[in-house]
């Protein structure tokens, strides 16, 4: 399988020396972009490679990118969202501390693409350790001139900050992540405008995943359409998914889009854990609904084919769960996440949140009230399509897909009588 | 009231941005680097320093679960408790941390040592289950080694 992401993870951190970078292919993409290049070729180029956003809405990057209008009286940024929190999700941590300089050659061609001179990555604050390390690679960048004023002579200047987070998930979506980037708590902004028109202090800003970035150097290399036939028509390219959970080797796997869920999880991870059954599925980070074995079976990963079976591409964050799993206490376990990550802006996400985990709370105690499962239900409903920003759905959706594909993990929660709580104990 | 090396640090931060309390975060952390928390002082002078008012400074403050507003323990024991950790069993971990260190989650030792808490997911879903101690990660912990960790710490 052709490694395009990965190609260099073998080298085992030792790529983010940005003269073994170099050695092996690096900043080869940006003095072809600046010398062959137009701005807006570079964007047509990303159009081709049919590359969409690796954060987790999957929206087409080159159309993104497009967005941003030519001329601006303020500063347009380019701003890397490297505050992976997605439950499930760890392709980032590993795409920055194993090969660093790949990602900023694509923010740096970003940054030309859209003629952004001051850009920004936002970084997790737990990741700290890989804060270091990019602030390392970043001013080997600076000295070697592919950073700074006047880039190779191209009369391009560009400079990059890291940014560190500070434990909120919500900053993980873009408007938030530009207002917490603005010094302030990270609540989600009204949209439209989107961030492309107005974003960080006013200006047009695109908002970029880690991985999104890290595959540019590649797209100006070796062409949008070669990006492309790596994966399926709509889906270009390979992608690098998270497996954890209940498999014999979980890591983190590039595989190209349109590759079997089921392969992935069989041939990459070695199966499932202790010989035992395949339950379910949780195939793009928490925030998505629940698969069945069943519905596995059929799912290959491209973002087409796994919403065809009910779910989201998401992040990449699979995560796999075998038949000694009770799906009601994962459920609650995701629905504690969300209760504790909503930041309170919005009522239904914010009441909504804490009143399905007290609901799930007393059914944890083998105290359901019969008609429980009903309103947790109904609840995520009432969530559903009604909060300021995607944290709401992103509460109510595994609830909702998690009852109606495991209902009996939830019933055995309801206290009917005496015999029942008997038989739970037992 | 930084310490030279970290007014520097935070003078050369504060370039970054066009505004200057684009630097909050940034500052909150040398903050906590200096005096463990963030404390009532920090608060006023960091608003000074940015250009912000008290009560903004504080209402970012609070946002974010990686500051606190009290004195923590010196090394701050920080649980995964999300679904990847808890599939790998990051509960017994915790069990084995308060058993350990006497204490429970939320707490802070007598000696002013440890403080336990449990976090949501810290991005090491593949390595699970995991903790941090202050910011460093610890991957695939076991009971066991969870005993040699604080044993080591408790040394230090």
């Amino acid at each position: 399988m052709t490694k395009v992401l990965t190609s260099r993870f073998h080298l085992n951190g030792r790529a983010c020396d940005i003269d073994v970078y170099m050695e092996h292919g690096g900043y080869q993409a940006l003095p072809k972009a600046l010398k062959e290049f137009k701005p807006d070729q570079v964007i047509e180029e990303v159009k081709k490679s049919a590359l969409r956003g690796r954060g987790g809405a999957g929206f087409p990057t080159g159309m993104k990118w497009g967005f941003v209008p030519k001329e601006s009286k303020r500063p347009k940024y380019v701003v890397c969202n490297a505050d992976e929190s997605e439950p499930g999700t760890g392709k980032d941590r590993d795409l920055m501390r194993y090969d660093p300089h790949q990602m900023i050659e694509g923010m740096i061609i970003a940054a030309y693409a859209l003629g952004a001179r001051d850009n920004y990555i936002y970084i997790r604050g737990e990741y700290w350790y890989i804060l270091e390390i990019m602030e390392k690679a970043l001013a080997q960048a600076y000295k070697r001139g592919f950073l700074g004023e006047n880039i190779l002579g191209s009369g391009f200047d560009c400079n990059i900050y890291m940014h560190p987070g500070a434990g909120a998930y919500i900053c993980g979506e873009e408007t938030a992540l530009l207002e917490s980037l603005e010094g302030k708590r990270g609540h989600p902004r009204l949209k439209p405008p989107f961030p492309a028109v107005v974003g960080l202090y006013g200006g047009p800003t695109v908002v970029n995943n880690v991985e999104t970035l890290a595959v540019v150097p590649w797209i100006i290399l070796k062409g949008g359409d070669w990006y492309r036939q790596l994966g399926t028509e709509k889906s270009g390219g390979t992608k690098l998914f998270t497996v954890s959970g209940h498999v014999n080797r979980p890591g983190n796997y590039e595989v190209p889009m349109g590759y079997p869920l089921m392969s992935l999880i069989n041939d990459e991870c070695g199966g499932i854990t202790g010989g035992r059954k395949f339950k379910a599925c949780i195939p793009g980070g928490s925030s998505v609904p629940i698969l069945t074995a069943e519905e596995c079976e059929k799912v290959t990963l491209d973002y087409e084919s796994v919403a065809a079976a009910g779910s989201m591409l998401g992040s990449g964050g699979v995560i796999v769960m075998d038949e000694t799993t009770d799906i009601f206490e994962t459920t609650r376990n995701i629905t504690h996440f969300y209760k504790h990550e909503s930041c309170g802006w919005c009522t239904p996400c914010r009441e909504g949140t804490r009143w399905l985990y007290k609901v799930f709370d007393r059914m944890h105690r083998y105290e359901g009230r019969p008609g429980d499962v009903e309103l947790l239900y109904d609840l995520a409903d009432k969530i559903l399509g009604k909060s300021f920003c995607a944290l709401g759905d992103a509460a109510a959706m595994p609830v909702q897909s998690a009852i109606d594909k495991f209902r009996e993990d939830f019933d055995r929660r309801i206290k009917h009588d005496l015999v029942q709580i008997q038989k739970a104990a037992d | 009231m930084f310490s030279k090396a970290n007014e520097k640090k935070l003078d050369e931060i504060i370039t970054h941005y066009p505004v200057k309390r684009s630097a909050i975060l940034p500052a909150l952390y040398i903050a906590q680097e200096e005096h463990g928390y963030v404390t009532d002082d920090d608060v006023k002078y960091i608003a000074g320093r940015l250009d912000m008012r008290v009560n903004e400074v504080e209402e970012v403050v609070t946002f974010y679960t990686m500051y606190s507003r009290k004195p923590i323990g010196e090394y701050k024991l920080q649980v995964c408790r999300t679904l990847s950790c808890w599939l790998q069993g990051a509960e017994q971990i915790t069990e084995r941390i308060e058993h350990r260190l006497g204490c429970g989650v939320g707490e802070t030792t007598p000696d002013g040592k440890f403080t336990l808490v449990e976090v949501e997911c810290l991005g090491y879903c593949d390595l699970a289950p995991c903790l941090q101690v202050n910011f460093d990660y610890h991957e695939k912990v076991t009971p066991e080694g969870v005993d040699k960790l604080i044993a080591n710490l408790k040394t230090k």
